[in-house]
């Protein structure tokens, strides 16, 4: 759901979108434009909560009179505009960046991707089959890379980071969608301990030196698992589950309450499987959160239990 | 900011190197940071990165993805003494593999420390004409850095061997001896490059003076009716530029100096720095002056040693006389300086916004447009970015004239214009034509291929451009043309191969150079890259998946999203030169079943 702030009265943007007429306020975007006439476009990175990245390309439209193809996300809507969502080049451009995460990623816990996937007709393996996993991803050096033989597609598949009892990080699911990134520096909580390094297909999410979370900046508000698109970053309850076979989604609830901690008034949603709570989310249209909550309402609910 | 820090201590040596910083240095003096250290030690320890963060008040996580970003620095211990072997196009094509080869033998494997030295294989170092090259530096208060053009496989383990001798190469030479009728590089070689003087005894600051009375509209107009483009690549009316940034009401607004030639088989820009830095001096200044910029940063390639000192040392001389500062040339309330900001080791960060963000102390990631560098630039103010060949047009606009400018090549592609000669060429070097002179003749110019061979093929425009056929040399050299031709003139590379070339090979190289220099934001460029070398690796090394899946079909569509859906220019032309060679070539030829 997209928040809108309610500032002074706005011009309305006229434009057309797939040969239909649309009026959207100045300074919305392309991809709030198609929201609002019901035409729905995949996003990967973008952010209900966050500034547009602009880095997965996954919702990429052509318009009329441009080069190339432009973010949907982030490019505002014009007087004018000519949009087309659905041309040849659209849906090869959609089939191929799908393929290419496809092929580098597990995309496996990611939602809604195998249905655009099969929309599209992607097929990753045709990249060939994945490399073995790596355990040096961390140390990969900018501008460099061992000659290829290309007999086997280079992936991002590594070991899972384990180092903590809240969040598990697992990278070989990673998009670099700059997210957790965004969402634990300046955006929303300032702890700044992680940020994208190396560059090329080295580039990954680190803290300084890669050092395991419990030497870093981190303060576990979680604010990050909660933006992660693809379960790269999930609760450690959650891994914990996924692993034994028991995470269920289709047998949660989810309650949305007040955290009792302090006197924020912050909104929890609890998602609850068999009489447990299993994870702690907040809504992202909660004017208090945004989405975000601290250790204490994101992690703090063992005791509820303790019965 | 509250930040949090690793319990690790900068050393002595690492704290004298950040405290040399400005006083009261912020964000936008962490590359200079990075630089202190890794100059001064050789690399950047988590002492040494902690104390520049506390210094800059930068995270520590962040300023970590800042410094792996740079090929150029180590976040590892390695010893002091560091070669870099140049691999790239022209490199490779004169014997960079028999360098590496003899490296490997006698110093060891690339990038294993032994006996105080390690050596890299590095992307172009832009000393194309001398090809193969190899840059030592060695970390030291001063460091030192060593330019070896051309050079044996001996003699680089030589250098490998012994403190560098602050040797920086010799000085450019030029092929081209009728000096009246060259407009940019008449002073190259004629001139002493550290003398004002000389300079201004051959027409220097005389264009700052004609600006100083036309005034920053009448220069913009004048530029503007030159017909001047950008020589960067993208040729992009220059004048229109400057007034787009001119025009915008937030203050302050900014110049930057693209000097970030790393486009493979590009040298011009470094001949011109190297050569006659005083130019570049004076158009920087007529171009802040005409955009209303106070202040102009100068992104000059880490791999420049001899460019910094020799225009550092410009900057100086002409800030001692006047020439910069407050007041220029006597004129009341016009202020102007030049910063140098040294790259370190990211072709991308030659991406006009990329280099914003480089300078302000963050990945050297592109933004995406718009909005327009003119709108929001450096810092979020108006901002021009101009090539070094671009500004040192503007010198003879302003003192010939644009009328007499426009006499100079063709009614759409005005002016003189710079080609980097390489490859299998008798005389490489730079040299200056005016547009519209065929491929034919700046080959001929260049002494054609060596005695006994024949041209294969010319790559035109870089590993971003395009390959041309020998059938095809009496294409003009023009803007126009080379598009109407399918290709591009680019930054002016013109790489010759002949019979004996492996193009192959070539090719690979130029899909493991994107695959490098991609700053990994994007998807189509970070995994596209990938994929596109893969796949021409398979078709080179005549392998096939076991799928026996079409690989050209593959990077047909590969490369079509990579152009149609990469943030930036490089992802969106990452595909152009390999994509000339199977089309123009029939270069991957049997790949298909």
């Amino acid at each position: 759901m997209t928040i809108v702030e309610l500032g002074l009265p706005k011009r309305l943007v006229e434009f057309t979108v797939d040969g239909q007429a649309v009026s959207v306020p100045e300074g919305a975007t392309i991809l709030d434009a198609c929201s609002a006439v019901g035409k729905e476009i995949p996003t990967l990175c973008y952010g209900d909560t966050l500034k547009p990245a602009n880095a997965c390309r996954v919702c990429m439209v052509e318009v009329e009179g441009s080069r190339t193809l432009v973010p949907s996300c982030s490019r505002k809507a014009e007087p004018g505009m000519v949009v087309h969502t659905d041309s040849e080049r659209t849906r090869t451009s959609r089939k191929v960046v799908l393929e290419l995460l496809g092929s580098a990623t597990d995309l496996s816990t990611t939602p809604g991707v195998a249905e655009w996937m099969a929309e599209a007709g992607a097929d990753p393996e045709r990249f060939g089959p994945p490399a073995p996993p790596s355990d040096d991803r961390d140390d990969a050096l900018p501008g460099e890379h061992e000659p290829v033989d290309g007999l086997t597609a280079a992936t991002v598949r590594q070991p899972v980071k384990v180092d903590n009892a809240l969040y598990v990080r697992d990278y070989g699911k990673c998009i670099l969608c700059y997210k957790c990134v965004d969402a634990c520096g300046d955006q929303w909580q300032n702890s700044f301990a992680i940020s994208v390094a190396g560059r090329g297909f080295g580039a990954r999410i680190s803290t300084e030196f890669s050092t395991p979370l419990p030497d870093s900046a981190c303060v576990y508000c979680g604010n990050c698992v909660e933006v992660c698109p693809t379960g790269a970053l999930s609760f450690k309850a959650e891994h914990d589950k996924r692993e034994d076979g028991t995470w269920d989604e289709s047998a949660q609830t989810e309650t949305t309450t007040v955290c009792t901690f302090c006197g924020v008034g912050c909104n929890l949603t609890l998602h609850v499987q068999d009489n447990e709570i299993v994870k702690v989310t907040s809504p992202h249209d909660s004017s208090v959160t945004h989405g975000n909550l601290c250790i204490k309402g994101r992690f703090g609910w063992q005791h509820v239990q303790n019965t | 900011m509250d930040l949090q820090f690793l319990d690790a201590k900068a050393t002595f040596e690492e704290r004298a190197a950040v405290d040399a910083l400005p006083e009261g240095a912020a964000r936008d003096q962490l590359l200079p940071a990075l630089h202190a250290v890794n100059d001064r030690v050789g690399w950047i320890s988590q002492g040494a990165l902690n104390y520049i963060c506390e210094q800059l008040h930068v995270p520590p996580a962040d300023a970590y993805g800042v410094a792996s970003f740079y090929s150029l620095f180590s976040l590892t211990e390695r010893p002091e003494r560091v070669v870099h072997v140049c691999t790239d196009l022209a490199c490779r094509v004169n014997g960079a593999d028999t360098v590496c080869d003899t490296l490997t033998e006698h110093v060891g494997p690339a990038g294993k420390a032994r006996g105080g030295v390690t050596w890299l294989r590095s992307p172009c170092l832009g000393v194309c004409e001398k090809a193969p090259a190899a840059l030592a530096f060695e970390a030291g208060d001063p460091a030192g850095s060593e330019l070896l053009a051309p050079a044996t496989g001996a003699e680089v383990v030589l250098a490998a061997g012994r403190s560098p001798a602050t040797e920086e190469g010799a000085a450019p030479v030029l092929h081209q001896t009728d000096r009246e009728s060259l407009k940019l590089l008449h002073r190259i070689g004629a001139v002493d490059p550290e003398s004002l003087d000389d300079y201004r005894a051959t027409g220097g600051y005389a264009a700052l003076r004609n600006a100083l009375q036309l005034g920053p509209n009448g220069v913009i107009r004048e530029v503007t009716d030159s017909g001047l483009m950008g020589r960067g690549g993208a040729a992009f009316p220059t004048g229109r530029k400057w007034e787009g940034a001119a025009r915008q009401p937030a203050l302050p607004h900014y110049l930057v100096c693209n000097a970030d030639e790393s486009e493979p088989g590009t040298f011009k820009d470094r001949v011109l720095l190297e050569g006659d830095p005083f130019a570049l001096v004076e158009a920087m200044t007529i171009a802040g002056f005409a955009t209303g910029a106070t202040l102009g940063y100068l992104y000059l390639r880490g791999e420049y040693p001899r460019a910094r000192r020799l225009v550092q040392n410009a900057i100086d001389v002409a800030r001692e006389r006047g020439f910069l500062g407050t007041d220029i040339m006597g004129h009341e309330g016009f202020s102007f300086d030049i910063e140098i900001r040294r790259g370190a080791g990211a072709y991308i960060c030659g991406e006009e916004t990329a280099i914003f963000n480089s300078i302000e102390g963050f990945r050297g990631e592109p933004r995406s447009k718009p909005p327009f560098p003119t709108e929001q630039g450096l810092f979020g103010k108006p901002t021009v970015v101009n090539n070094v060949e671009t500004l040192v047009n503007v010198p003879l606009i302003l003192t010939s004239g644009y009328a007499a400018y426009r006499e100079i090549g063709t009614e759409k592609s005005a002016g003189p214009k710079l080609f980097c000669l390489s490859g299998n060429v008798r005389k490489p070097g730079v040299y200056e034509v005016p547009f519209g002179t065929t491929l034919r003749e700046l080959l001929e110019l260049a002494g054609g291929v060596p005695e006994g061979r024949e041209l294969r093929a010319v790559l035109l425009g870089g590993a971003a451009g395009g390959f041309v056929r020998p059938d095809e040399l009496d294409l003009p050299l023009t803007m126009e043309d080379a598009r109407a031709a399918g290709t591009t003139l680019g930054s002016g590379v013109v790489l010759a191969l002949d019979d004996k070339a492996d193009l192959g090979g070539f090719l690979l190289r130029i899909a493991s150079f994107f695959r490098d220099e991609s700053c990994g934001q994007c998807v189509p460029c970070r995994i596209g890259t990938v994929r596109q070398e893969e796949a021409v690796s398979r078709i080179v090394g005549g392998r096939k998946l076991s799928t026996g899946a079409d690989d050209l079909a593959l990077l047909r569509e590969v490369g079509q999203v990579m152009r149609d859906s990469s943030i930036c220019g490089l992802g969106q032309t990452a595909w152009n030169a390999i994509e000339s060679a199977v089309e123009r070539l029939g270069a991957l030829d049997g790949a298909e079943s």
